[in-house]
């Protein structure tokens, strides 16, 4: 638990005015994209703060692919390297599904790594948090893989729109209904998954002023009973099965009373209750408080609350729950760009450490199908071993990190993640990861290249730690790395700008690439085994 | 450690084990038991190897300095000569002696406990400090680009599939340590860096590498202290090596003050004495790159090389008292070694550019005493190019490393270094039962060549004692220019052939004969007509 006397912690909303160069950038970048990459540092400083901010939240057209057969033999007739989204749907071998499902994984990370400089797909995993789901636990027999790339598209299409309309779509998604029971929730025998979960996670949470009952919970299963899915998997109201009476809600939400209705007009109760939920303070406080645990750090103090998830909340109900408008306010906001002279405190998540790196050293990702899959699955296994693998969400609450309280984002590193973190760096660094053929390694020299002056090494010191690290490093450390790594403990700088004009002049020189790759790789490895490489 | 006098009281070996194991399968005691040392490898016995890296290419004709052919030394080097009355001699040895500024090392050699390499270095030495030190930590070709260390490869074989499944009950330590912050390439080996890096300075609950930054009261403070925390408590190896530090209470007393290099030593000895089972250990100095005042004029035993040179004794010799103190004078064995050695021919700053050859000191209780090889074959006068030519390959010195100190078997000293090399007496015999050629009688004049100097060909006559003979041909920069005998004879004899050189330059060339463990090398001149 943190002092709540910090720097940055008594500044709200109102917009930043100060200083807008690398730092805050490289800030503004890790935080809302997967790393700062050198181009994209370069491109936002050539903008205004406010400027940069709305292209970052610029939605990006939907994927142009489908996740497509990788895994070979295919009973329905999926040709490998083609896609299976459109055809099988119904198909209910387990082991078949779990392929897709497996497939589905890697293609939304290959989503993740070319989203680019917008927040969209980053956004698009804040949702698929919110709204936790699992797609293999108990669910590889009962939802067709073909759901869950619908959903990701329910989550992409809302992630930067309306919140309202995002709750709903997601109520009527049918792997939604199906993972929590929706689809089975009738009016002869309401099942209260949905309903609590809609409350609990989803929209009031659980904090000390979401006053919500056990009777609203039921009667909110009751508003939904009817919305199911039919035998070809899509959604559909049943009206036969829906509750037609009236439903009274509690205090907590004014004494609302949602009205029943027979027949197709039994649907539009959802919006009645939608509005309901999304009309309490709790509603947009608690939305504002998950996007700033996700994007800023945990809130577990009221200065924070009051001066930043109060009138954030604010803007989120008096913009009629635009999403995009909430997160403009919080990346303009004076709040945010505190935090850089307060220093890195995120913990960044698995797919924040394993997408970052590879974006920030552009790692060559092939383009043949075969390659990219293999490519984004030795990415995908390492978010899986440190606990972060998309439809595979451990609990319904989310990731653990984004809600467990008191150590909330800690819960990422462990005895375990760590060394793995640090193993998986490393491996990168030098001899690359390998799968079937295709390696993923990080070429240091071409990072270095990309660099403003790396024939100066005070310079090339100080610049990639600008890109890799948001916590000061003193000129002490910096001189350190320099002098022992890249000029191996030699006194006079001129060795390593001599050493680097010589590779520049003849990249093809064995010995001079050598010689500067050696001690690149080097202090890349040596910064990405740091603690502190851990925190953006 | 008693090891060595167990071998000495109780032979033949093959015949005491079976009896004292009473039918156990002896692998099963492997590691368990200390005296299996020195038969099963390395990975059994108890030697450790101190690596001490001299960084900026030490001057080595100022360090070993020539007394047999001082005269063409002090005319080639004036105005940095070490006065001949100040060398300190070796010993009964009249061809070389050292620095007036290593009395340590000269008590060392004295003792018994130092063996002096002259001319170490590879062909076609590459004089950039970052490649020819790239060369010596990976155990490189010239133009080969290795991602491995000597030493890594070495560990990375005996400790079989490290990482996986280490630490374990017979290897709970780190394989190596280097003190410093940053992990030396020569430990990487294909599963990964085998070493740790280990603070000099005792706070070894900070020993992560890291950062020295502060952990304010702010969130990133907050943060930070976190990973920091658990980067310490995940590291595998803190524990032991804490222990070890803190097990030693006691250390000898006469370490220099103001000396970086003695604290690295004094740190090793602390963790070898407390127990660690680590192999091999790396420590070093900076500044030896003396283009420019290496000495005071007129005064050219005093100055900066000076100061240098007597950190690095005073540190060597503190640490072999230490050890001797502490009880581990037997298990340890150093060496030192620069990237290159310095140009013969000084310079007019009062200093020396970069070189080739040099020499390497290896110390401790088994180092084989002498100066193995000749004085650098220096004439009146030489191009400021000259370099020291290669009399050993500084991978014999690494493979007879690994077979007479870590008892490696030759066929897998040649699989970690990735060739055969020499094989050279610099080790005494019985760290690894061992038998090898006294090299002290072998003569001094097995190549010469005759006429010298020559127009355009000379006849090179030199003498083999059988078994297998190498002659090449290096220019003044270390270049190999021709491989004039690389074969097996039967048996000994004299043998001349002619080397012509009707497309070369004039200058200098040395002629170098390799014949088993014995090496010479001759210095040659063409002149034009």
């Amino acid at each position: 638990m943190r002092n709540s006397a910090w720097p940055g912690s008594t500044s709200g909303i109102q917009e930043y005015t100060g200083t807008w160069d690398t730092p805050q950038v490289v800030h503004l970048l890790k935080r809302t994209v997967f790393g700062a990459t050198v181009a994209d540092v370069n491109y936002f400083k050539g903008m205004t703060m406010s400027q940069a901010v709305d292209e970052i939240l610029t939605p990006t057209a939907a994927p142009t692919t489908q996740p497509l057969n990788n895994y070979g033999a295919d009973v329905t007739g999926v040709a490998p390297w083609a896609t299976w989204i459109g055809t099988g749907l119904l198909y209910q071998d387990q082991d078949l599904n779990g392929s897709r499902v497996a497939s589905m994984q890697l293609w939304w990370l290959g989503q993740m790594l070319a989203g680019g400089r917008s927040i969209h797909e980053k956004m698009t995993l804040f949702w698929h948090n919110h709204f936790a789901t699992d797609a293999i636990t108990d669910h590889l027999g009962d939802t067709p893989a073909q759901l869950w790339y619908n959903q990701y598209l329910t989550l992409r299409t809302n992630a930067l729109g309306n919140f309202q309309a995002m709750v709903k779509a997601i109520t009527i998604d049918p792997a939604m209904l199906i993972f929590l029971n929706g689809s089975t929730n009738v009016n002869t025998s309401p099942n209260e998954n949905y309903g609590r979960e809609l409350q609990e996670l989803y929209t009031e949470g659980k904090g000390v002023n979401s006053l919500y009952t056990q009777t609203d919970v039921h009667n909110a299963a009751r508003v939904l009973t009817g919305h199911t899915v039919d035998a070809s998997y899509n959604y559909v109201f049943q009206a036969g099965n829906h509750d037609q009476a009236d439903k009274q809600f509690s205090a907590y939400y004014g004494n609302h009373v949602v009205t029943g209705y027979s027949g197709v007009a039994g649907a539009g109760e959802l919006d009645d209750l939608l509005g309901m939920l999304l009309g309490t303070d709790e509603c947009a406080k608690f939305i504002c408080r998950k996007i700033y645990n996700f994007f800023i750090y945990y809130v577990d103090d009221a200065t924070v609350e009051s001066n930043v998830i109060v009138p954030l909340a604010s803007v989120f109900r008096s913009s009629g729950y635009s999403i995009t408008a909430v997160l403009s306010t919080l990346f303009k906001s004076q709040h945010f760009y505190d935090l850089v002279y307060a220093g890195a405190c995120l913990i960044k998540s698995p797919l924040d450490f394993l997408l970052g790196l590879a974006r920030e050293f552009n790692l060559a990702i092939p383009t043949d199908a075969q390659s990219q899959y293999n490519a984004w699955g030795l990415l995908f296994n390492q978010a899986q071993i440190l606990q972060q693998a998309v439809l595979n969400i451990p609990v319904v609450a989310g990731w653990y990190p984004y809600y467990e309280s008191p150590t909330y984002h800690e819960l990422w590193i462990n005895s375990v993640t760590y060394p793995q973190r640090n193993y998986y760096t490393d491996l990168l660094m030098t001899t690359g990861d390998m799968m079937n053929g295709t390696t993923l390694v990080v070429d240091p020299v071409a990072f270095t290249q990309t660099l403003p002056n790396p024939s100066d090494p005070v310079a090339l010191v100080s610049d990639a730690l600008s890109i890799l690290l948001t916590v000061p490093v003193s000129t002490n450390d910096q001189q350190l790395m320099m002098r022992t790594i890249l000029l191996t403990n030699q006194t006079n700088n001129a060795y390593w700008t001599q050493a680097w004009q010589a590779y520049v002049a003849t990249p093809s020189d064995m010995n001079a690439y050598s010689t500067v790759f050696t001690r690149l790789q080097a202090f890349y490895k040596y910064v990405m085994d740091l603690p502190e490489y851990h925190l953006s | 450690m008693q090891r060595r006098t167990f071998f000495k009281t109780t032979a033949p070996m093959a015949a005491v084990f079976p009896a004292l194991l009473g039918g156990f399968n002896i692998k099963a005691y492997a590691g368990a038991l200390p005296f299996f040392g020195g038969w099963d490898g390395a990975a059994d016995n108890d030697h450790v190897l101190v690596l001490i890296q001299m960084f900026g290419g030490n001057d080595g004709l100022n360090t070993v300095i020539p007394i047999d052919l001082y005269s063409n030394y002090n005319a080639l080097r004036n105005n940095i000569a070490i006065p001949e009355g100040s060398i300190l001699k070796l010993g009964p040895n009249d061809k070389s002696g050292l620095h007036p500024a290593m009395t340590g090392l000269q008590s060392l050699y004295n003792n018994d406990q130092l063996a002096v390499i002259q001319g170490v270095c590879y062909p076609s030495p590459d004089e950039s400090h970052f490649r020819a030190t790239d060369i010596w930590l990976t155990g490189a070709n010239s133009d080969q680009y290795l991602n491995t260390g000597w030493v890594g490869r070495f560990l990375g074989q005996t400790y079989t599939n490290y990482p996986v499944g280490y630490p374990n009950a017979a290897m709970p330590d780190p394989l190596a340590i280097q003190i410093g912050s940053v992990l030396s390439p020569t430990f990487m080996s294909s599963g990964g860096n085998t070493a740790m890096a280990v603070p000099e300075d005792a706070d070894f609950y900070g020993l992560i590498n890291g950062l020295t930054s502060p952990e304010p009261n702010t969130p990133m403070g907050t943060e930070v202290t976190y990973l920091r925390t658990i980067a310490r408590q995940t590291n595998k190896y803190a524990g032991v090596i804490k222990a070890a530090y803190d097990k030693v209470t006691q250390q000898y007393a006469g370490y220099p003050a103001n000396n970086d290099l003695a604290q690295q030593l004094k740190t090793c000895a602390r963790l070898i004495a407390g127990g660690l089972k680590t192999k091999v250990y790396m420590v070093n100095m900076g500044g030896f790159d003396t283009h420019g005042g290496q000495v005071v004029a007129g005064a050219t035993t005093t100055g900066y090389h000076t100061q240098l040179l007597g950190q690095l004794s005073d540190a060597i010799t503190a640490f072999m008292k230490d050890l001797k103190f502490l009880g581990q004078d037997k298990r340890v064995l150093g060496m030192t070694f620069s990237e290159f050695g310095r140009r013969i021919v000084s310079n007019g700053s009062l200093g020396t550019d970069h070189g080739a050859g040099q020499p390497v000191f290896v110390f401790g209780d088994a180092a084989a005493t002498g100066i193995l090889g000749t004085t650098p074959d220096l004439p009146s006068t030489m191009d400021v190019e000259a370099v020291i030519p290669m009399q050993y390959d500084f991978r014999s010195v690494y493979s007879s490393i690994l077979r007479d100190w870590f008892c490696v078997p030759p066929s897998d000293v040649s699989t970690m270094l990735l060739a055969n090399y020499q094989y050279l007496p610099f080790i005494k015999s019985t760290a690894c039962n061992n038998t090898i050629d006294d090299l002290n009688n072998i003569g001094n004049n097995l190549i010469l060549n005759y006429p010298n100097p020559f127009i355009d060909s000379t006849n090179i006559t030199f003498v083999t004692n059988g078994g297998h003979t190498l002659v090449q041909v290096f220019d003044v920069a270390g270049h190999l220019i021709s491989v004039l005998v690389d074969q097996v004879y039967p048996t000994s004899g004299t043998y001349t052939i002619t080397f012509t050189t009707t497309n070369l330059a004039a200058g200098i060339y040395y002629a170098r004969l390799q014949n088993e463990s014995a090496t010479q090398v001759k210095t040659m001149l063409k002149v034009t007509k």
